[in-house]
């Protein structure tokens, strides 16, 4: 049985969908409008397959200016909406409903402005993530928040979730890299929100949009910071035969004034399947693997790896690997970016994505450890160290009904763990519905009347996205 | 007479609010009251945080400290020095442009979003804000965001005031995250250098990957050549690579050279606090967020202004000093047309300079925003006017 509930659809909408899709077909051209049950079949779940729901209609505007439309037809006809980007959310935030419209950004991926003075690229929000990079790699700089998912996701989903990615430990976050954005408000307004400019002055509604999965509005155009591309950067593989004896290795380096790009960990079981799958020369004979990116030229990155190593030296390091092309440079990182995709291949899972003080690393992988083996399953854990947002893959068979619920049960013990021990519910992936009846754990009544009340300043209705991130109950509309 | 408030827990000042909903009294708050009005002049019984005070969780390791609003700036910044870390966005200090007394609190760095010239490289103080305590116009004590970095649980309250300067409730414990102090630094100048040329070269070296970690112009002024200022960070001997390649690769420009560590120091500082704009040097004082490639522009105007400039932030921030004939209104129109947003630092004591608004749709929301905070509009009326 899965246990996560929707809302029951609401019939006065779901009897009025010929209607509906009549007046949609009015404001949107043919080609952007689709109601076959077979092609919204693609739209009917996100990377949390486990769930699904057939929506009402999806549109696929090809300009703000239709995006205001189907939004103000939406609007007038009392319909639910569902933000959408590629559908890669592992929280079912893109999930829709039976009584919902999604509109997905999917036709909006163009460039509109590269800034060379100015270092940021505007782009509209269909486009993909690495599409980003892409355009700016010939003048010499990259999108810095590179989910794993950058090949698909977009970053209208990015803006979304607020996602992060291994490289965010030196450049930040999705809200540290977007200066402005085009924002399409619930009744059709189109505003923009920041600018092009650094710290606009004025009340800041562009960090309370961004992560607030597509809640308070859809975003058709994003201004971006983008970052030179260092002159090289080059990997060290450390095993280590405990996490503990790991996780003292990150705080060594930190505290030694070192902030390296990237740096992430991963144990035995996640370590075994991703180099089945990916060949990457993982050490198969270790409890834990440090993967720690620096950059800079090849002296620099020379000094700098010649320092971590020296650290993690003198933490017990049992196996030291340095890239030493570029080829190895690109398996050592595909071995880490397919963790999802490879331990799919294994057995069916969950992405767990809690953060925790870094302090509480050994105490919290021993106890998670013992919450997973308590419900008889497996977990395999890969986690950015630097900043301690853990990803523990709980591994379940999706056949067995009960077998997902003890999975789910598990999952939600460990988040509670995050909580407890000072972390928090999701460092990246976002609440949507999979997290969303777990608020009340890291937060009192009063935070999250707060965060309604702030939301209903931009849809009193509860017409975006409503199912996800609150609780269903105890919402004060 | 105005009062004077100075709670000394979060439980009182929750109090005080809860009590001042029914009477109609309204709060100006302040930290330690170095920074003047920004974001507008508030009225109302005097609020400060200053009893507030103290640091509540420091962890190295995890480069993170936390620390009760009012807890003195330079309390914080010695217990980070003590283990070699530093608040990564290098605070300006307003009290040399302002004349100000006092001691600037923590809490105000994040409430009004202060940074300094790091920002253009490492982001700015609501970038670094991670989590935030704080009471609201309800008398609730509220949080949002909490000691991890990474953390995307429900709406993000934390950005959002960061830099709303207190009109949406009274900070009261704030939570950043900190970064290593870098073992040296390297200042490179450029002297004579006209302000277009000197833009590009700043331009330029920000879109290297030898990592700037500040950019600026100081105008020739009196018998001093313009300065044209670039900053590299980090360990010693990669400073010195990382400045060489630079200077080499700015030199189409003009001659880039180091210049002692002392003398780097002092410009930073003297970019960052913008003293040269104090009184009586400049009548009006405005601060102009831009995008770079707009920089040029503004910089025009100023020279038709008669005003004095200086840019940091490669060109993103630049100060403009206006005499005493010039119209402020007619600086803040002009540089509003040209894509920069002005913010009235300082000006004649009788005028108030409010931001220009930013249009009825935002403001609508941001009305309707500041009303789920603070319904009865009790914390700093008239501040960020036209944005609520
Ligand atoms: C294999 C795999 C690896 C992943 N790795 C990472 C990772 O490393 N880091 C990470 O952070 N995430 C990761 N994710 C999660 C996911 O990719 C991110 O959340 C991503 O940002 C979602 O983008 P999307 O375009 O697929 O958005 P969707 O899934 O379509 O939508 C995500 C949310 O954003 C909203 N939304 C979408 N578009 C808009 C818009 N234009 N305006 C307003 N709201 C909108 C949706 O309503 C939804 O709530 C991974 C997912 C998978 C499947």
């Amino acid at each position: 049985m899965t246990h996560i509930q929707f809302p029951i659809p609401d019939m006065t909408i779901t009897d009025r969908r010929e209607e509906i899709i009549a007046a949609l077909a009015g404001v949107v051209p043919e080609e952007c409008l689709i109601v076959a049950t077979d092609q919204m079949r693609a739209f009917e779940t996100d990377a949390l397959t486990a769930y699904r729901r057939m929506p009402l209609a999806v549109v696929l505007p090809r300009s703000t200016e239709e995006v205001s439309a189907v939004m103000a037809c939406c609007h007038a006809a009392g319909v639910n909406v569902v933000p959408r980007g590629a559908g890669t959310s592992l929280a079912g935030g893109a999930i829709p409903q039976e009584d919902a419209v999604v509109i997905g950004v999917s036709k909006l991926n163009r460039v509109l402005d590269f800034d060379r003075k100015s270092r940021t690229i505007t782009v509209e929000t269909g486009i993909t993530n690495v599409a980003v990079s892409a355009a700016v790699a010939p003048e010499g700089f990259f999108y810095a928040p590179d989910p794993s998912s950058q090949l698909a996701c977009t970053i209208g989903g990015n803006i979304g979730m607020n996602s992060g990615g291994a490289h965010c430990l030196k450049y930040g976050v999705t809200s540290n890299n977007v200066l402005g954005v085009k924002v399409v408000l619930n009744d059709g307004t189109i505003i923009d929100l920041g600018g092009d400019a650094m710290d606009v002055p004025g009340l800041n509604l562009l960090g309370l949009l961004i992560g607030s999965e597509g809640q308070l509005g859809i975003v058709t155009e994003a201004t971006l910071r983008i970052i030179p591309t260092a002159e090289g950067a080059r990997p060290v593989l450390f095993g280590f035969d405990s996490s503990e004896e790991a996780g003292a290795c990150v705080a060594a380096i930190i505290a030694a004034g070192i902030v390296p790009v990237a740096m992430e960990f991963m144990d035995r079981p996640a370590i075994e399947i991703c180099e089945a799958f990916a060949k990457a020369g993982y050490p198969l004979d270790v409890e834990a693997m440090l993967i720690i990116e620096v950059e800079g030229s090849d002296a620099e990155v020379d000094a700098s790896l010649a320092r971590i190593i020296a650290i993690a030296e003198a933490h017990g390091v049992r196996v030291i690997k340095q890239s030493r092309s570029a080829l190895e440079t690109a398996q050592i990182w595909k071995g880490r970016k397919s963790a999802f995709g490879a331990t799919g291949r294994v057995a069916d899972y969950i992405c767990m994505d809690g953060t925790i003080p870094t302090g509480q690393l050994p105490f919290v992988l021993k106890r998670l450890g013992e919450i997973v083996a308590g419900y008889g399953l497996r977990v395999a854990n890969v986690f950015h160290a630097g900043d301690g947002n853990l990803h523990p893959l709980i591994l379940f068979d999706a056949n067995d009904p009960e077998d997902q619920a003890r999975a789910e049960a598990a999952g939600n013990d460990i988040l509670k763990l995050c909580v407890e021990v000072g972390g928090c519910l999701t460092g990246e992936h976002g609440v949507g519905i999979e997290k969303r009846d777990l608020m009340g754990f890291q937060f009192t009544k009063a935070d999250l009347d707060q965060q309604l009340r702030v939301r209903a300043a931009f849809d009193p209705d509860w017409r975006l996205n409503p199912a996800k991130v609150f609780p269903l109950e105890g919402r004060l509309i | 007479m105005s009062t004077l408030y100075v709670p000394a827990s979060e439980d009182e000042l929750a109090e005080l609010v809860s009590r001042a909903a029914g009477t109609g009294e309204r709060f100006a708050i302040r930290g330690g009251a170095t920074r003047g009005a920004i974001g507008g002049r508030a009225e109302g019984s005097e609020l400060t945080t200053t009893g507030l005070s103290g640091i509540t969780l420091y962890e190295p390791a995890e480069m993170v400290i936390a620390a009760r609003a009012g807890t003195p700036l330079a309390e914080v910044e010695a217990a980070l020095a003590d283990k070699g870390q530093m608040l990564p966005f290098e605070p300006m200090d307003h009290r040399g442009l302002l004349g100000t007394e006092g001691t600037p609190t923590i809490g105000a760095l994040a409430a009004a979003n202060i940074s300094g010239p790091r920002r253009v490289a490492a982001g700015s103080a609501r970038d670094h804000l991670i989590g935030i305590r704080m009471v609201n116009g309800r008398g609730e004590i509220i949080k949002s965001g909490g000691r991890v970095t990474k953390n995307v649980t429900g709406l993000d309250l934390v950005k959002l005031n960061a830099g709303a300067c207190g009109t949406l409730g009274v900070l009261t414990e704030v939570t950043f995250k900190v970064l290593p102090r870098p073992q040296s630094a390297v200042t490179l100048a450029a002297r004579g250098l006209a302000p277009e040329g000197a833009l590009t070269a700043l331009a330029d070296a920000l879109a290297t990957p030898f990592e700037v970690s500040a950019a600026a112009y100081i105008e020739a002024a009196d018998a001093e050549p313009s300065m044209t200022l670039v900053r590299i960070e980090g360990f010693s001997e990669s400073c010195a690579y990382r400045s060489e390649r630079l200077s080499e690769l700015l030199a189409h420009h003009g001659a880039f050279a180091p210049v002692g560590d002392e003398e780097g120091a002092k410009n930073w500082r003297r970019v960052g606090n913008a003293r040269d704009f104090a009184a009586p040097n400049c009548a009006a004082v405005l601060r102009v967020h831009v995008a770079p490639s707009k920089a040029p522009s503004i910089l025009e105007l100023a020279q038709r202004l008669e005003a004095r400039v200086m840019a940091d932030w490669g060109g993103g921030l630049i100060w403009l000093g206006l005499g005493a004939d010039a119209s402020v209104e007619a600086a803040m129109a002009g540089i509003a047309e040209r894509g920069g947003h002005p913010m009235v630092v300082r000006c004649a004591a009788d005028t108030d300079w409010p931001l220009i608004g930013p249009g009825r749709a935002v403001a609508e929301l941001g009305k309707r925003v500041k009303a789920a905070f603070d319904p009865q509009a009790l914390f700093n009326p008239g501040v960020l006017a036209g944005y609520l």
